[in-house]
């Protein structure tokens, strides 16, 4: 079979295995996989069409350029690909509890497992999800209508769909690599890998690096020189800060990345050799190039997260932030170490001790500005009033656990234990620990506190608060006792153990895992009842929080053009000042027409074209290849001919529609926090600050 | 941003644009090609360091010493210096004159020009493959083909983009979007020159130092 | 839920989540001893030392935020009017200084422990006199020089001096500092005897080294830590920290096993685990395997082979799914 399906063969669709192979419990998880994957796809296809609504998908929002249509969007991509990583957690646990001597699943079965679960859970469940926040906030809390180039944050998403997308192609036609999440070669070489696993991940990889890379320049480049008149550096909200140190770090961390999978392809599809065993290759340099972008990404993906606890802490303590240039400072620092550490990944390649001290050292120093947002956040704490909603909790739980990892990273720091238990679950454990607390609780917690700015409803509070209590718990029997299981000597990916003492935490671990699987049910059924009870839970006025940054000062859900008039910023937290003083909502004298950018299908093109050529060259179809880089590049060549027009919103529309709020307000009677949860909450806020000031 | 409006007619002097919101808009395009030159960069910078790393991974093949035609190498720097130089010609005329010919014309000297460049860099590539030197040769060879070729294709995806430059001045003649665009090819073709210097001198010149 | 029932949850499952610690803690400290927690060697010691020095040291910093956060999530709940709120608060100058000072004084401390750790145990230092006597051990005897070829997925540990070679197994003489060569013949792998010290990679095509030594009699294993495919989770070493006297009976006892020539190394490179090379070789007993040396520049051929101008073909490299005997024989030694 050559012309035209390149090296596939009928055997490679695993939907079939369930059929074709010998039944057992490893082919039944993989194959019945796949099939979730066909029938699941196949099930939201006839959904929109019995719905009719392909239309109002593709016109709403697959076309749209409004940066919080794309918010959502990268939210929504994040939580499916999340769902999916969950599932392959607790499939990864069910095997490691059993693997006393074997285990549920096959070897290869489970090594598909561990490096699917980390490329979906790193790439396309954490970066969607901060890229999500940052494309949703960023142009609401400077004062901007929309990002720096609209079109490009479409392609973005495109591209990183296209990710995802491969990742989910790849459950249903071949096989994923096998080589964990960083894909060391020469393990991933064609040598000893010659099938299509590694061309997977590797083009997953570069082509959303692609799509990450432009926003961050998008983020940057709206940060830089969109902001609203009179917002400052130093007044913009912290979150924005941390949005431009990860936007920052998006520009110059993702091309080592890049470099790194490209060679890898050139390598694996054209004998190239760089990283190959013989004729001078060398592995080193992928381990270098890998972690230089590796590194910061733990901080690209963890700042965004800092900067909603940073929000949410003076929020739901009804108090100014503290130490705010502090924590500036600190976020500055961290984007700039975070480039100087990458070394501390590989202590154990035999570096002069010198060098490890050196990186070891630097390593510690990066602890530093950290350690001071956690201060940062409990001085804001510090004589507030605390209402312990939700995010409260979430916040609650990351301060304890966050702290634990901080804790595991700076014995990691120490080369001469980093010796001991590099590549061992406890490194599995420490990781997990930063990023579970540290960026998921954060962006559980601020879509509880943006759900209802997006959507015009809160979320069922009680149903918020059990699924929060639950991840906390999950997390903790889930992840903590892997600590000690590394210390123990066992390397993380190893598929089996003989050790029967281990047994113990093994149970705690999965019983963990299980917590966690509720813990999704847990915001799915959040969901899904505030959804029913969306009526009761609306905040249409748009301020359920008491907030203090720009954005509440907009109804719920905001108009695409986010503020009739762009807002003129006379200082930090200007929309809790102008609370306190009693004079939130003025009139605007008089309204503009207003210019936004009309809806392109560049973001879907890309998308097609480029998850065609990744699974093209995967599968060797050349001519796949060559027509999809054609589209790409033909796409660029035509439309460069077209005049970009635009759609001018009429001022009286503008007007209209504002005065429509302004007058809702006027009619209604601001809340105090005391029915914050409750159904008198329609957006209004009393606030606790008057009271006290 | 707003606020600093009125000195609008400080941003970029080099287009020309007159006082209008277009300046604002060009400022901010500008500015994220700025950007993505400088992740760019970072690109090139990784490449470069990777075949600082591979420079003796000969493998018993080719070393830089059999690869370097010099007098190919002097021809094609003299090439894309003399397009860039040439483009530096068609900023100007575009800045001083609305004639779009004088700005076409000093475009298609930069085009034929830095053709004559990628075809004389093919002559070379042909010539290494006639001589064994493959990129599966070596680690060495590897990393000068992906250094070359990376700098080959970006030089390529310029001509491309000066072709539809060319399409698109004759289509809206100079107006103050297009200036912004030949601005921003500008930089990139300005840039790529100093990524050749780059290569010119520690590819070729110390490798047969 | 009321406040009530909420705070008396909060209570048990506080205690709850402390038994809960205490026993996992205990665990890896009272269990059959596995880790370096349970050292047989001062590097793993001084590994061990480190580990707590450096968790009571991070304790000033975080021991705040664990104990502070409750109290200060209870004490300025909103229902306690009786708190002192101040929204506007947000400078103060002797916080930050505290802010930032901790931190970085900490910081220090524990940048000055890992330099002088790191430095100590560098597992490139060759254990001699001075070393022994900052590790604050004696040398019971001369260096053990040691080669270790990585395999899928198993490890090859070559005694030339000694003219024995082992697989599944590891003996080292108490006392007797052991220094070794590693490098695989396969994909990178990762060298680690916990108990005793480590760890570090072994790469195709280049040497790295690592200096261990025990101090007391036992057993424990050596792991590859890096996964290098479906058998990697197998891949141990019983190692062996003996007196001179039974490892000199050991290494005669090796002496008398079967010859590592070039066709028996091709053999036991194929993939697959100690056991399976036994049976491949035609021998009967179970795991491991000890052979004779002939040769004893194994080690240097196989990082030789990677060196070939004319490339290593795939079915020549052990590991790769296509690997086959006859071209995968070791490279004659080029003199």
């Amino acid at each position: 079979m050559n012309f035209p399906f390149g090296r596939l063969e009928w055997s490679d669709l695993k939907p079939v295995h369930l059929f074709t192979h010998e039944f057992s419990i490893d082919n039944l998880v993989g194959s019945g996989a796949a099939w979730m994957v066909v029938i699941g796809a196949l099930a939201v296809a006839v959904l929109l069409t019995v719905m009719g609504r392909w239309g109002w998908l593709w016109r709403e929002w697959l076309t749209s350029v409004d940066h919080k249509k794309i918010g959502i969007m990268y939210m929504v991509l994040g939580f499916v690909m999340f769902a999916r990583g969950v599932a392959e957690g607790m499939a990864m646990r069910a095997h490691q509890t059993t693997a006393l001597n074997g285990g549920v699943l096959s070897e290869e079965h489970w090594a598909e497992l561990f490096s699917t679960h980390g490329t979906i859970m790193i790439f396309f469940v954490a970066m969607p999800f901060i890229t999500g926040f940052m494309n949703y906030l960023i142009p609401l809390q400077i004062g901007a209508r929309d990002m720096a180039f609209p079109v490009l944050n479409q392609i973005s998403l495109g591209l990183t769909a296209t990710g995802a997308a491969l990742c989910m192609i790849s459950l249903v036609v071949g096989k994923f690599q096998i080589g964990g999440w960083t894909a060391y070669p020469p393990f991933t070489g064609s040598t000893f890998d010659p099938g299509p696993g590694p061309d997977y991940w590797i083009w997953a990889i570069a082509l959303s690096g692609f799509g990450s890379m432009f926003s961050g320049l998008n983020f940057s480049v709206t940060i830089y020189k969109m902001r609203a008149p009179g917002m400052t550096y130093m007044r913009m909200p912290v979150f924005v800060w941390t949005a431009l140190c990860t936007s920052i770090l998006l520009v110059f961390a993702l091309p080592p990345l890049t470099v790194a999978a490209f060679m890898q392809a050139l390598d694996r599809t054209l004998g190239f050799h760089f990283f190959t065993n013989d004729l001078g290759g060398n592995m080193m340099n992928y381990a270098n190039l890998f972690w230089m972008f590796g590194h910061p990404e733990v901080y690209i993906l963890v700042l965004p997260a800092y900067g909603i606890f940073s929000e949410l802490t003076s929020t739901f303590a009804a108090k100014r932030l503290y130490g705010y240039t502090s924590l500036v400072l600190a976020t500055m620092s961290i984007s700039v170490i975070s480039f100087c550490v990458w070394l501390h990944h590989f202590f154990t390649m035999g570096n002069s001790a010198t060098i490890n001290v050196a990186f070891g050292i630097a390593t510690g120093i990066i602890a530093i500005p950290t350690g001071v947002k956690v201060y940062v956040w409990m001085a804001t704490l510090w004589r507030g009033r605390i209402r312990m909603t939700t995010p409260m909790i979430y916040m609650t739980g990351f301060f304890m656990l966050f702290v634990i990892g901080g804790l595991s990273g700076m014995i990691l720091a120490n080369p001469a234990i980093n010796w001991q238990v590099h590549n061992t679950q406890f490194i599995v454990a420490h990781f997990h620990n930063v990023l579970l607390p540290g960026l998921l609780f954060g962006v559980f917690a601020g879509i509880h506190i943006w759900f209802p700015k997006a959507f015009g409803f809160r979320l069922h509070e009680t149903a918020g608060q059990v699924t929060a209590i639950l991840w906390i718990v999950g997390f903790s029997l889930t992840f903590l006792p892997l600590y000690f299981v590394g210390l123990m000597g066992y390397p993380r990916r190893s598929s089996g153990f003989e050790d029967p003492a281990l047994l113990p935490y093994m149970y705690l671990t999965l019983f963990g895992a299980l917590l966690i699987g509720c813990a999704l049910l847990g915001l799915i059924a959040t969901l899904w009842i505030s959804i029913r009870q969306r009526d009761k839970l609306a905040v249409p006025l748009g301020d359920p929080w008491d907030g203090r940054t720009l954005e509440w000062a907009t109804p719920a859900p905001p108009p695409p053009w986010n503020f009739a008039v762009i807002p003129h910023i006379a200082e930090r937290d200007a929309f809790a000042r102008e609370k306190v003083d009693g004079k939130p909502f003025v009139q605007p004298p008089d309204y503009k027409d207003i210019h936004l950018p009309r809806n392109t299908s560049a973001g879907m093109i890309m998308f097609i074209a480029t998850t065609a050529f990744g699974f093209g060259v995967t599968w060797w179809m050349w001519w796949l290849v060559i027509l999809s880089v054609l589209v790409v590049v033909g796409w660029f060549f035509v439309t460069s001919f077209i005049e970009h027009d635009e759609v001018t919103i009429p001022a009286a529309e503008v007007r209209r529609h504002h005065n429509a709020w302004i007058e809702a307000i006027s009619l209604a009677t601001p809340v105090t926090r005391d029915h914050e949860t409750d159904s008198r909450n329609r957006g209004l806020a009393d606030t606790d600050m008057v009271v006290a000031s | 941003m707003s606020d600093t409006a009125t000195t609008n007619e400080n941003l970029h002097p080099g287009m020309n644009l007159g006082y209008s919101g277009d300046a604002e808009h060009a400022e901010v395009t500008v500015f994220g090609f700025w950007t993505f030159l400088m992740s760019d960069l970072v690109t090139f910078g990784i490449v470069f360091a990777i075949f600082a790393t591979m420079k003796d991974a000969t493998a018993g093949g080719p070393g830089p010493a059999e690869v370097t035609n010099l007098t190919s190498i002097a021809m094609q720097t003299a090439l894309l210096l003399g397009s860039s130089f040439a483009f530096s010609w068609a900023s100007l005329s575009m800045k001083y004159h609305d004639i779009i010919w004088r700005t076409l014309g000093w475009l298609a000297i930069a085009a034929t020009s830095a053709l004559g460049f990628l075809m004389l860099e093919l002559y070379d590539f042909y010539h290494m493959i006639k001589e064994g030197a493959v990129p599966q040769r070596s680690g060495f060879l590897s990393a000068l083909w992906a250094l070359v070729g990376l700098h080959g294709l970006h030089v390529a995806g310029g001509l491309l983009w000066m072709a539809a430059m060319t399409g698109q001045i004759l289509k809206f003649g100079l107006t103050d979007q297009i200036k912004s665009r030949i601005t921003r090819m500008g930089l990139y073709w300005h840039f790529l020159d100093l990524v050749w210097v780059g290569i010119f001198s520690m590819v070729y010149l110390a490798g047969v130092a | 839920m009321t406040p009530d029932t909420r705070s008396r949850l909060a209570r048990r499952s506080a205690a709850a989540g402390l038994c809960l610690m205490t026993i996992l803690v205990a665990g890896p400290l009272a269990a059959d001893p596995s880790g370096f927690l349970h050292p047989l060697g001062p590097i793993a010691e001084i590994q061990r030392t480190e580990l707590v020095w450096a968790t009571v040291a991070v304790m000033v910093a975080i021991l705040p935020v664990l104990l502070g956060t409750p109290f200060i999530m209870w004490r300025y709940r909103r229902t306690n009017t009786k708190a002192t709120y101040r929204p506007q608060w947000h400078f103060d100058t002797w916080l930050e200084v505290g802010m930032w000072g901790l931190p970085i004084v900490i910081v220090a401390f524990l940048g000055i422990w890992l330099a002088q750790a790191t430095f100590r145990i560098d597992p490139y230092r060759t254990i001699d006199a001075k070393m022994a006597e900052e590790l604050n051990i004696e040398l019971a005897g001369p260096q053990v020089d040691m080669d270790v070829v990585g395999l899928d997925w198993k490890w090859l540990f070559l005694y030339p001096d000694q003219g024995v070679a082992s697989m599944g197994e590891m003996v080292m003489p108490v006392g007797h500092p052991v220094a070794m060569r590693l490098t695989t013949d396969t994909v990178m792998q990762a060298f680690l005897v916990p108990r005793i010290g480590g760890q570090i990679y072994a790469m195709p095509r280049m040497a790295t080294r690592l200096n261990l030594i025990a101090d007391r009699e036992g057993r424990t294993e050596a792991i590859n830590t890096q996964y290098t495919g479906l058998g990697m989770s197998g891949q141990r070493a019983e190692v062996r920290a003996v007196s001179p006297g039974a490892y000199r009976s050991w290494i005669s006892r090796a002496q008398e096993g079967p010859v590592l020539d070039d066709e028996t190394y091709a053999i036991i490179a194929q993939s697959g685990s100690v056991a399976d090379a036994r049976e491949a070789l035609g021998l009967d007993g179970t795991t491991p395997i000890l052979f004779r040396l002939e040769a004893t520049d194994i080690f240097d051929r196989v990082i030789d082979r990677y060196q070939n101008p004319e490339g290593v073909a795939r079915d020549a490299q052990p590991g790769s799914p296509t690997y086959n005997l006859s071209s995968g024989v070791l490279p004659e030694a080029d003199q």
